[in-house]
């Protein structure tokens, strides 16, 4: 693939003056690719791009500051840097930008539907509308739009929003379903009781990990969670369902109009909770208010970094 | 009674019932798109498809449990003071589990040098392991994460269960494997299995060959302590994990646990938790001072413990089952065999007078 191995050229003359470059190189399973830490030419040559380069490299880098960095971007992973610098968590200086255009990426909790054990994939190949995926069994092939992640089908921005090196032709944007729009629709209309006993029932697996926190790249106490401090006492240890669903309440409205909508939260969950669809409602109503979508504009002013004296939307006299 | 007996698959679900009449019985069920064990349902048949996504060890160290609650009432005598009426809360009752692996089963013998030795005896550890009894299923394919025969275990390991049940025409045959495992056969829908006893041995031969050949860990215990100080080995090894908690509540053989007393008003409950060694929280000591600041700190602690500083004390066991579980959750794919095998070659390259290992 001529515009990876141009890629590579730019990483490799770019590593000098770098600390190093994530990217991502092949994982433990055909499916799933893992980030990549290139600090010499050698870790260049791992370098992958494709369906299964999933992880959002961006999680990382709040956690580097002083470091020079650089980070290979899918479209969606530019958002959450342009968020971070719009929030100034990171610094622009700091960063090296490479890119290219994103066709989408695999979700293997839906591959996991059709085949399984993701243990037992010994292959897993994208051609065109189709996955084809090999276990012992045999090979299965999946249509695309049932295989990609969700934000793949109706993708706005499949080239990085910045970058300092794009390789190969931009892409439109797609325009398919959007299955998560139609998940949060769904939710909606339930009565709040079926709504909550809908959370109840999904959150009562959680096992307080808090992958979906360390996962998010906007999410940035990480240490300093106050999921885990005792003093504010948020939250007790007991592993009640409602501790877990107050946490997800408490990510949920700490991303509120921050959240770039790229799934990492969801993805991380170990035990697969579709804890987006909280993200999603969180942002429609920042939508609605302000009119803003996180991370589309590095000059923009996220609405909650700022005040009108007059909202526009919000009717806060004359009741 | 015999000690093999043939359990036809058509009645699983009865026996299921039987063993649900007796005991609290735990399964495999599935959540969503998960796999989690949790009370039986007779509605519902446990799924048995795979190796669960979170291991069984809930059944016996549950992620939250209640060790003892409390009361503060004024003495009505003299009310400057307070009295505090303290109750133990022992747990009761016998379980069973059915359908955990041999992986997550034998995570218990892990717990068990720990929890249930003569420098330690932990009394709510001990109660549930002796009245928990393990229905374990032999796997008959592994999968690409699994690594059983690198810590001296393997697909049909029938280390911690009671029964073991291997894969034969038709349904299992029931191996028992304790006194009180051989008693749960005794239910007339088993039948004699000696007839299945060479399928039953061919399928344990056939899961075995399902496995590559196996890494050599004897180096490792020595190496890992080789490499301590190596921060930057730890940092490269650590770079891309996100230092959540997903590797070790879902890992069968991590035991360690927080205590906290959670009031509400005047009364409230001392809890024993899971902890992990991933969480910056794990060592931060009171003065703000934290031995283990970083990620790479921290996964040190988790690789290290597993593989060198407890072996060191429990006359070389491997506190890990191969089970695959860190490496399949982890949202960042990281790979503790990897780690392992890095460091094994890290320190051969520099008692050889080089840095750079292989894998590293
Ligand atoms: S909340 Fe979830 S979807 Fe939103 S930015 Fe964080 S990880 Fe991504
Ligand atoms: S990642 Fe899933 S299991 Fe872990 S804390 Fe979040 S919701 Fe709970
Ligand atoms: S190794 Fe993986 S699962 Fe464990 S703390 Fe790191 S990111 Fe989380
Ligand atoms: S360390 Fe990983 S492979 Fe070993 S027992 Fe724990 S979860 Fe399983």
């Amino acid at each position: 693939m001529q515009p990876l191995e141009d890629l590579k050229a730019a990483i490799k003359e770019a590593l000098p003056g770098l600390d190093f470059v994530i990217g991502w190189e092949n994982g433990w399973n055909p499916l799933l690719a893992t980030p990549l830490f290139m600090y010499s030419p050698e870790d260049v040559d791992k370098l992958t791009w494709g369906p299964f380069n999933v992880n959002n490299p961006a999680t990382y880098l709040s956690g580097l500051k002083g470091k020079k960095i650089g980070v290979v971007v899918k479209g969606c992973d530019s958002r959450s840097v342009v968020q971070l610098l719009q929030e100034k968590l990171i610094r622009r200086e700091d960063l090296t930008l490479f890119g290219m255009p994103c066709t989408g990426v695999v979700d293997a909790t839906k591959i996991a539907r059709k085949v399984g054990d993701l243990g037992m994939i010994s292959g897993a190949k994208r051609t065109n509308g189709t996955l084809s995926v090999t276990t012992h069994e045999g090979s299965v092939d999946i249509p695309w739009e049932e295989a990609a992640a969700d934000k793949c089908l109706s993708c706005q921005y499949p080239n990085a929003i910045i970058s300092d090196h794009f390789k190969g032709d931009p892409l439109p944007p797609t325009l398919g379903r959007d299955p998560a729009a139609e998940q949060l629709a769904a939710l909606e209309a339930l009565a709040p009781a079926e709504l909550f006993a809908h959370w109840k029932d999904a959150m009562d697996r959680c096992i307080r990990c808090y992958a979906c926190r360390n996962a998010c790249p906007m999410c940035v106490c990480r240490d300093h969670c106050i999921a885990q401090t005792r003093d504010p006492h948020w939250l007790s240890q007991d592993d009640t369902v409602k501790e877990k669903l107050m946490f997800q309440m408490i990510h949920s409205l700490h991303l509120a109009g921050r959240c770039t909508e790229c799934g990492e939260c969801q993805r991380a969950c170990p035990v697969d909770i579709p804890i987006l669809a909280l993200r999603r409602k969180l942002n429609s109503v920042v939508k609605n208010l302000f009119d803003y979508q996180a991370g589309v504009d590095p000059s923009a002013v996220p609405p909650l970094f700022t005040f009108q004296v007059e909202e526009a939307k919000i009717n806060e006299r004359g009741w | 009674m015999e000690s093999s007996m043939y359990l036809p698959e058509a009645s699983l679900d009865a026996w299921l019932a039987e063993l649900a009449s007796s005991h609290e019985l735990i399964v495999p069920r599935r959540e969503g798109d998960a796999i989690v064990f949790g009370p039986y349902d007779p509605s519902v048949s446990p799924d048995i498809s795979r190796d669960a996504t979170a291991p069984p060890k809930s059944s016996v160290f549950p992620a939250c449990e209640e060790i003892m609650r409390y009361t503060s009432v004024k003495d009505t005598d003299d009310l400057s003071k307070t009295l505090v009426h303290m109750e133990e809360v022992m747990p009761s009752g016998s379980r069973v589990v059915f359908g955990a692996r041999p992986c997550g089963t034998r995570g218990f013998t892990v717990y068990d040098r720990v929890f249930d030795a003569p420098a330690m005896h932990d009394p709510y550890y001990v109660a549930r392991r002796q009245s928990t009894l393990f229905v374990t299923l032999a796997c008959s394919e592994a999968g690409s994460a699994c690594f059983c025969h690198w810590v001296g275990s393997g697909p049909a390991d029938a280390s911690g269960s009671d029964v073991l049940l291997v894969p034969v025409k038709g349904g299992w045959l029931a191996e028992g494997v304790s006194d009180k495992g051989r008693e749960l056969l005794s239910s007339p829908l088993l039948t004699p299995g000696e007839k299945y006893a060479g399928e039953a041995k061919a399928a344990k031969a056939k899961a075995m060959e399902s496995l590559d050949s196996a890494a050599d860990l004897k180096p490792a215990p020595e190496a890992l302590l080789a490499v301590f100080d190596d921060m930057e080995f730890w940092n490269r090894m650590s770079a891309k994990c996100i230092s959540c908690g997903a590797c070790t509540y879902l890992c069968p053989t991590c035991y360690c646990f927080n205590i906290t007393d959670e009031n509400k008003g005047m009364e409230g409950s001392r809890l024993r938790t899971w902890d992990n060694c991933m969480s910056f929280q794990f060592t931060l000591e009171a003065s703000g001072h934290n031995p283990r600041p970083t990620k790479a700190h921290r996964l040190k602690n988790r690789v290290g413990h597993k593989f060198s500083y407890y072996p060191g004390l429990h006359g070389g066991a491997i506190a890990c089952c191969g089970c695959g579980r860190c490496i399949k959750s982890c949202p960042a794919g990281v790979d503790i065999r990897q780690i392992v095998l890095a460091a094994m070659d890290r320190a051969k390259a520099s008692r050889q007078g080089n840095t750079t290992g292989e894998h590293a």
